[in-house]
């Protein structure tokens, strides 16, 4: 992207500039079409009509929303740690806002082309834990600490099944590059990751059963890394009031909740570059057909975008049908079942791939 | 060297998202492991049992209705049934079998919430609003018939302060029609979720013994395996002209007296519920409902003490008059302020997050507790 501009533009600081901000833009496009839906979502699974009275069906209900909190007192308790307190908001968004740049929308769609584009990302996602606790510890609330100390404990536990997972990922498909990745499960669905990858032969078919189980792996961990229920346990809001966030109010509050939607849509991008194929259409694509080329990467963007929401709903799905677990059994959860399977199917699947 | 290691305290409460009110939970913590519960209470104290004695009888009814908020018609039903024992009125027919299904339906309108809100506090906000949904039709067949929704005012010494709305009847039936599949969603969405059983399950272990010295009534005592009703037991009304089963808990997923049995108990008790206003409403006799209510309550000198199955409890009502238009005293044994009592037994031991599930399973109502 940064070379498409720099050639449309023949500046290095503005097409720097216009590829910074991508991101930036569309993480806060995420957030607000994610919050809208979140609402929707809930409200027609509880037999409500959630937001009705601003805009068409509350479309604007975000606009008057993000207004209010704009507006609202910055109210600090005095026993707050001033300057953890003030960097955590931000920190928090910059973790879930970075890992926006290394995500492919389409082949031409991707803020840095970065060769170890999925470790870049585990890595951005990682600062997460460091500002929640940061939060948590500066706050000097008791909800806030323990809702912190659960926090920092889930998120550490569960990237080890991510990591195990994207590692088996890396060892089939060879590469680090998340727009390498999506390159490889091109053309059309059973070249998806999930269905063995691209090639055929015996391998493949012995691949599906074992990528279906890292899936759910995954799928189950990037839940738990984005606080959703079943595992929202350190903002539990029944038991910690707001967790790690109890004592923040007005932009700083929102800027936890921007990054909580901004994370959800990275993870579920960063599922579908894994095993659905990214930004690859599943049945070929109509600007082949059509022989009208400039269509591809708008069509790619397509059905990145549809992917990634898809994930998404079932998120909200999940969490407007399911209680929480508790603390304990998540910890249970995540090392005595999701990594040692996560561990069996990285060989197993590294044996396969040796086929 | 051992490490110097502190407990903290913490405060759930006054104002917290699942103390069900105004309680205050003074927990004193180990990182999560609870090692001690207080609770605190007082918080909505109204002073009751002082004002009614400076009203007259009729006049207490009312307020009768704000200390069980969720179950006003239980409420009314008892004081009414303490003060008419008092006076010695017989009430017509048709009254006792409308305050009957009024009962029910208020029964199952408080497990409703019941249910809901030890739902909710685990994190399933889904089948609370779906309950929600439900108990709106039960809300929507009381106000029309008395024009409340929550604070009814309905079951009046001697008779009631309405007559049943002429649609009563078809509404009630198409209630228990559209009530009986919602149970059946319930149990598959929340009841045998494997979460919720996670959570509840061998969680808050009541064991019978320490229910009954507690003195512990209602579904926390039949969670814990005695069928004890005071329905049945101690057949008030025209109780013991029906048909129906007493649910106890039978530890179906973990230990007898768990979490899960006092949920279970109150879903299963709905169902009683149903079946006993479907063989009531059929029933109902003709007659008029305010021709036993007593021009001027002045009862003779004497105490009284009748209880009724509340859906929390043994709501009881201990009444002294000393031969005036007011009485001398009257003493209200809530069966939440009872059940509370046994949070501190259940919930050593346990981690945070647990004792919302236990709460939430005790079902108390502040408005009961503080009176």
């Amino acid at each position: 992207m940064y070379q498409y501009f720099y050639d449309l533009t023949g500046n290095v600081i503005i097409s720097g500039l216009i590829v910074a901000i991508f991101p930036l833009v569309n993480v806060l496009l995420v957030v607000l079409i994610g919050v809208y839906l979140e609402r929707k979502v809930s409200a027609h699974m509880q037999d409500r009509l959630g937001p009705m009275r601003t805009g068409w069906h509350g479309t604007l209900q975000l606009i008057a929303d993000f207004v209010k909190l704009l507006q609202k007192e910055d109210i600090a308790s005095t026993e707050t740690d001033k300057g953890l307190y003030n960097i955590a908001p931000v920190l928090v968004f910059t973790g879930a806002f970075a890992a926006y740049a290394a995500i492919p929308f389409s082949s031409k769609l991707i803020g840095s082309e970065i060769e170890v584009g999925i470790f870049y990302v585990i890595a951005v996602s990682g600062l997460v834990v460091v500002s929640i606790l940061m939060a948590g510890w500066s706050a000097n609330n008791k909800y806030s600490l323990l809702g912190a100390m659960r926090s920092a404990a889930q998120i550490i536990s569960y990237e080890i099944p991510t990591a195990l997972v994207i590692l088996s990922i890396v060892m089939l498909t060879g590469t680090l590059s998340l727009g390498k990745m999506s390159e490889l499960q091109t053309a059309y669905f059973w070249n998806w990751n999930i269905l063995g990858g691209a090639g055929f032969g015996l391998a493949k078919f012995l691949l599906i059963p074992f990528m279906v189980v890292g899936f759910i792996i995954i799928y189950i961990s990037t839940l738990a890394e984005t606080n959703r229920t079943p595992f929202d346990i350190p903002e539990a809001e029944s038991e910690l009031v707001a967790g790690y966030f109890t004592e923040y109010c007005g932009m700083k509050y929102a800027m936890f909740m921007l990054s909580e939607y901004g994370n959800m849509f990275a993870v579920s991008a960063i599922v579908s570059i894994l095993f659905f194929g990214g930004y690859q259409s599943p049945f070929g694509y109509l600007g082949n057909t059509l022989n009208v080329h400039w269509l591809i990467p708008y069509e790619q963007a397509f059905w990145f975008l549809l992917k990634g929401w898809f994930f998404i709903f079932v998120q909200m799905w999940l969490r407007w049908t399911l209680p929480r677990l508790r603390v304990d059994q998540l910890m249970s959860v995540c090392w005595k079942y999701l990594i040692p399977y996560a561990f069996v199917n990285l060989i197993i699947i590294g044996i396969i791939s040796l086929l | 060297m051992a490490l110097k290691t502190e407990s903290m305290v913490l405060n759930m409460g006054p104002q917290h998202p699942s103390t069900h009110g105004v309680l205050r939970l003074e927990l004193e913590l180990e990182g999560e492991l609870v090692l001690n519960v207080k609770p605190h209470l007082g918080y909505l104290h109204r002073c009751f049992e002082k004002h009614a004695e400076a009203m007259q009888y009729n006049q207490v009814v009312p307020y009768t209705d704000r200390l069980d908020y969720l179950a006003s018609i239980g409420n009314n039903f008892g004081y009414a049934l303490a003060v008419e024992k008092l006076l010695g009125i017989q009430v017509p027919e048709r009254v006792e079998y409308i305050r009957v299904i009024m009962a029910e339906l208020q029964r199952i309108a408080s497990h409703q919430v019941a249910l809901g809100s030890n739902g909710a506090d685990i994190g399933a906000l889904t089948p609370f609003l779906y309950l929600f949904r439900d108990r709106e039709h039960i809300l929507s067949i009381i106000e029309e018939t008395c024009g409340a929704r929550m604070l009814y005012n309905y079951i009046w010494v001697g008779g009631l302060s309405h007559d049943i709305h002429p649609d009563f009847v078809r509404k009630t039936k198409e209630f228990v029609n559209h009530f009986k599949p919602t149970i059946v969603e319930l149990d598959k969405l929340l009841s045998y979720n494997k979460i919720f059983i996670e959570r509840t399950a061998n969680i808050g272990v009541l064991p019978l013994d320490t229910a009954i010295n507690f003195g512990a009534s209602g579904p926390t005592l039949r969670g814990s395996g005695i069928k004890f009703d005071l329905r049945r037991d101690d057949s008030y009304s025209i109780y013991d002209r029906f048909d129906f089963d007493i649910p106890v808990g039978k530890g179906l997923q973990g230990t007898v007296g768990d979490c899960w049995d006092r949920y279970y108990v109150r879903v299963r008790e709905m169902e009683q519920s149903l079946r006993i206003i479907e063989q009531a409403i059929d029933q109902i006799p003709e007659g008029n409902v305010q021709s036993a209510i007593p021009k001027r309550i002045k009862p003779p000198k004497g105490t009284v003490y009748t209880r009724i199955e509340n859906p929390r409890g043994e709501l009881g009502y201990f009444i002294i008059s000393d031969g005036n238009t007011n009485p001398f005293r009257v003493k209200v044994r809530a069966p939440s302020f009872v059940n509370l009592e046994v949070l501190g037994e259940l919930c050593k031991g346990y981690l945070v997050a647990d004792i919302i599930a236990i709460l939430g399973s005790i079902d108390i109502v502040l408005g009961e507790v503080d009176r």
